[in-house]
């Protein structure tokens, strides 16, 4: 075996070490989007001026801004108004100093702010009738949303919700560039330790495809499983 | 307030001129990365859709492995090892001198698109999928060429096809472009950014100032789609 395959073999131990975290990342981040998400599309929805106008202005500027701009506003930014608040000298700050716990956060932002746009889209298409049915065995308006319209919504997006949490964990190779080192981060460092350029990358790139499509391979039959009451 | 308003002084005393140019300068390499992309894509669409296996099987590797892996880490490959290996193995080819050198400039914009041609090559699939087969059929019974089948008949469709799809990777590239920052000093916004933000130490002031000038390159760019979406539609019911 050539020495350039041995590099990359050497380089796993590492990489796969650093896993959990991108791992952690994404499920955070994923879970904490999903729920922010909801109550954003159900904001955006409500036909509230003071509930739908903040929701909407907020999915618009998280879309449409670069994630890696907003993971930068948010751990320098933030970083430098708290440093010098209260925050500096409370409980909290060990916590605040770590990058992980704003890069978590800019995560479930960007999340909750994707997600609320598809989920905003399967809410409104779900069709009248199934709502009127509901109305008209007198479910009250909370028992609809419960039982009739985020099941339908969930159910209708989620291979798109699937593929964003596919995108999510890729994204999260934009931490390393504010000190986190998961997967990417790690490679970075063994590059610069073993001054080698390319196998840590290219070992980097094996990881996040087996990770890619695991996820992809446990999502599918989730997928099925969560819509097996649709024919077709 | 004051205090911010002196930053953005243009000259040599504030960043107003530097963030205008990075501004364009965004705006020139997400332009630049789209065009080729966009060739790339109908490329490998057209590979997709061909009937010699090799072709496919070419197209089907460039997509999954590109689309598995995220954007940053390709375009670090791209720019590192891809790169560094071409220069190397053209210089032992002898084709250029020992000193030779990829233009960094353009090893960053064709490496982000790159990554956005395999998400092209989805769009334009699909694009090309949704031209009804008896349009083309018809093209090819008066007579037309090959090119002119493609120029006249299949290209007007697919795009009408496709625009809301070119239209998010439009967006996405846009956004994209910031990681090129990663790379180094192209002078484009967050990378400008970056720079005033550590030299006044304003990292608030200034990332904000980032986001609002991408903001304001999404909103040019929605009502732009919005504008092409019309043209691209008339005619239709």
């Amino acid at each position: 075996m050539n020495e350039f395959a041995l590099n990359i073999i050497n380089c796993l131990p590492d990489l796969l070490a650093a896993t959990p975290l991108t791992l952690l990342l994404t499920l955070v981040a994923g879970v904490t989007g999903l729920v922010m998400g909801t109550f954003l599309a159900l904001a955006r929805l409500s036909g509230q001026p003071l509930l739908s106008w903040p929701a909407a202005a907020f999915m618009f500027v998280v879309r449409g801004t670069p994630l890696l701009v907003q993971l930068y506003l948010i751990y320098y930014g933030l970083g430098q108004y708290m440093g010098h608040s209260w925050v500096r000298h409370s409980f909290l700050w060990p916590y605040m100093r770590q990058g992980l716990t704003f890069a978590l956060f800019a995560y479930s932002m960007n999340q909750a702010a994707y997600n609320a746009e598809v989920l905003r889209g399967a809410i409104q298409s779900i069709s009248k009738g199934q709502i009127e049915a509901a109305e008209a065995i007198g479910m009250s308006g909370f028992q609809i949303l419960w039982r009739v319209r985020l099941p339908l919504a969930f159910g209708n997006c989620l291979p798109v919700l699937t593929s964003d949490l596919i995108i999510l964990l890729k994204s999260t190779a934009l931490a390393s560039t504010v000190t986190i080192l998961e997967l990417m981060g790690t490679a970075r460092v063994i590059q610069r330790q073993s001054l080698q350029v390319y196998e840590p990358l290219i070992a980097c790139g094996l990881v996040y495809f087996v990770v890619v499509v695991t996820l992809t391979s446990i999502m599918r039959p989730l997928e099925k499983r969560l819509t097996r009451f649709r024919k077709g | 307030m004051s205090e911010c308003l002196n930053y953005m002084a243009w000259g040599a005393k504030g960043w107003g001129d530097e963030f205008f140019f990075a501004f364009f300068m965004t705006l020139k390499i997400s332009f630049i990365a789209y065009v080729i992309s966009f060739g790339m894509g109908l490329v490998f669409a057209l590979f997709k859709l061909s009937n010699s296996r090799g072709l496919r099987g070419v197209a089907g590797c460039y997509t999954t492995v590109v689309r598995a892996l995220p954007e940053m880490l390709m375009i670090l490959i791209l720019y590192f090892a891809v790169a560094g290996m071409a220069e190397k193995a053209m210089v032992s080819m002898g084709l250029v001198g020992s000193d030779f050198q990829f233009s960094p400039f353009w090893t960053a914009v064709i490496a982000l698109a790159f990554v956005s041609g395999a998400f092209m090559t989805e769009v334009i699939r699909a694009g090309l999928l949704a031209v009804p087969r008896g349009g083309i059929e018809a093209a090819w019974a008066i007579g037309m060429s090959g090119p002119q089948v493609f120029t006249r008949v299949v290209m007007p469709q697919m795009m009408r096809h496709a625009l809301s799809g070119l239209g998010n990777l439009w967006l996405g590239i846009t956004k994209d472009s910031a990681i090129v920052s990663i790379l180094g000093a192209f002078g484009e916004l967050l990378q400008t950014g970056y720079r005033a933000a550590a030299a006044t130490k304003e990292y608030g002031f200034f990332y904000g100032l980032t986001a609002l000038f991408f903001l304001l390159i999404t909103i040019l760019s929605l009502v732009a789609l919005y504008w092409m979406e019309k043209r691209l539609n008339r005619g239709q019911a």
